[in-house]
């Protein structure tokens, strides 16, 4: 589960072009929208795109969207309870 | 009073000037993203949302946060009274191209809300609270005349106190902006066909 975070953090900053953000400044508790690293809903779109083109994973229910994505380590429990990781 | 031209400022080979004072002048050896993050980088007022932008967006973006840098136009006129009259000549072709590339993999929604030239209006406006009219034109080639009449309308009809005129143009690594700010003052140079040409040509 380490790695999965630690491999999304690095993705999830390259794919959203978080200038200045590095790995160590995101908790895998943080949230992603909101107060915490600030997310917009085009960020949430390429959120899909990213588990789509690395992962395999099509996220088509919008509430499910809201839950996969409220952190990072939502995000790496929904890839791996997928096996996809 | 009349409608006159209080500040400019342009972004061409690699230089930034305001009102014809250099204050940026990178080698042509540079690349765009070098110079326009040179650009951000001396502007010193840190938007995190520019990183995010297209490459048109961030030349539009950053002139106009040279433009502005000690005006706050939407206080001074009230937001509803700011208008921006932009234009260019390649549109959002740039990022189209861009965009179309990722279509054949994975379709960039990033990418997506970029391919449309007046998304760098919203930005503008987003940034500097603007709420005026604002519209956006694709022509030839710089058209001094046309906007000129067009931002001479605007505050001659009530429609805006000010307007910013911007020629923000760019494909792969040919670039050009060209922004002023017209208003009624006491200060600066008459707007005209003549005096935007002669501004735009960099005299």
């Amino acid at each position: 589960m380490d790695a999965l975070i630690a491999k999304l953090k690095t993705q999830i900053i390259e794919q959203l072009n978080l200038e200045g953000v590095s790995p160590e400044d995101i908790s895998p508790d943080d949230s992603l929208f909101g107060e915490g690293l600030g997310l917009d809903s085009i960020d949430a779109l390429e959120l899909i795109v990213l588990l789509e083109k690395n992962y395999g994973l099509k996220i088509e229910n919008p509430a499910e969207g809201k839950k996969i994505f409220a952190t990072i380590r939502s995000i790496a429990e929904y890839i791996t309870a997928h096996g996809k990781a | 009073m009349s409608i006159r031209i209080s500040t400019y400022c342009s972004f061409r080979n690699n230089q930034i000037k305001l009102n014809g004072e250099a204050l940026l002048a990178k080698g042509v050896e540079v690349t765009f993203n070098e110079f326009i993050k040179s650009a951000y980088d001396l502007n010193a007022s840190p938007y995190l949302k520019f990183f995010k932008m297209d490459d048109l967006c961030k030349l539009a973006f950053i002139a106009s946060e040279f433009l502005l840098k000690n005006r706050k136009p939407s206080e001074q006129y009230g937001a509803e009274n700011v208008s921006l009259l932009f234009a260019n000549t390649s549109s959002s072709l740039d990022t189209d191209i861009n965009y179309y590339n990722t279509v054949k993999d994975f379709a960039s929604p990033s990418l997506f809300v970029y391919t449309l030239p007046n998304i760098m209006l919203g930005e503008i406006s987003i940034r500097n609270k603007f709420k005026g009219e604002n519209a956006f034109f694709v022509f030839e080639h710089f058209q001094a005349d046309f906007l000129c009449n067009y931002a001479t309308q605007l505050i001659q009809e009530q429609k805006a106190k000010t307007v910013v005129i911007g020629w923000v143009e760019l494909l792969k690594e040919n670039y050009e902006a060209f922004l002023c700010l017209a208003e009624e003052t006491a200060d600066g140079t008459e707007l005209t066909k003549e005096n935007l040409n002669t501004y735009y040509n960099g005299k």
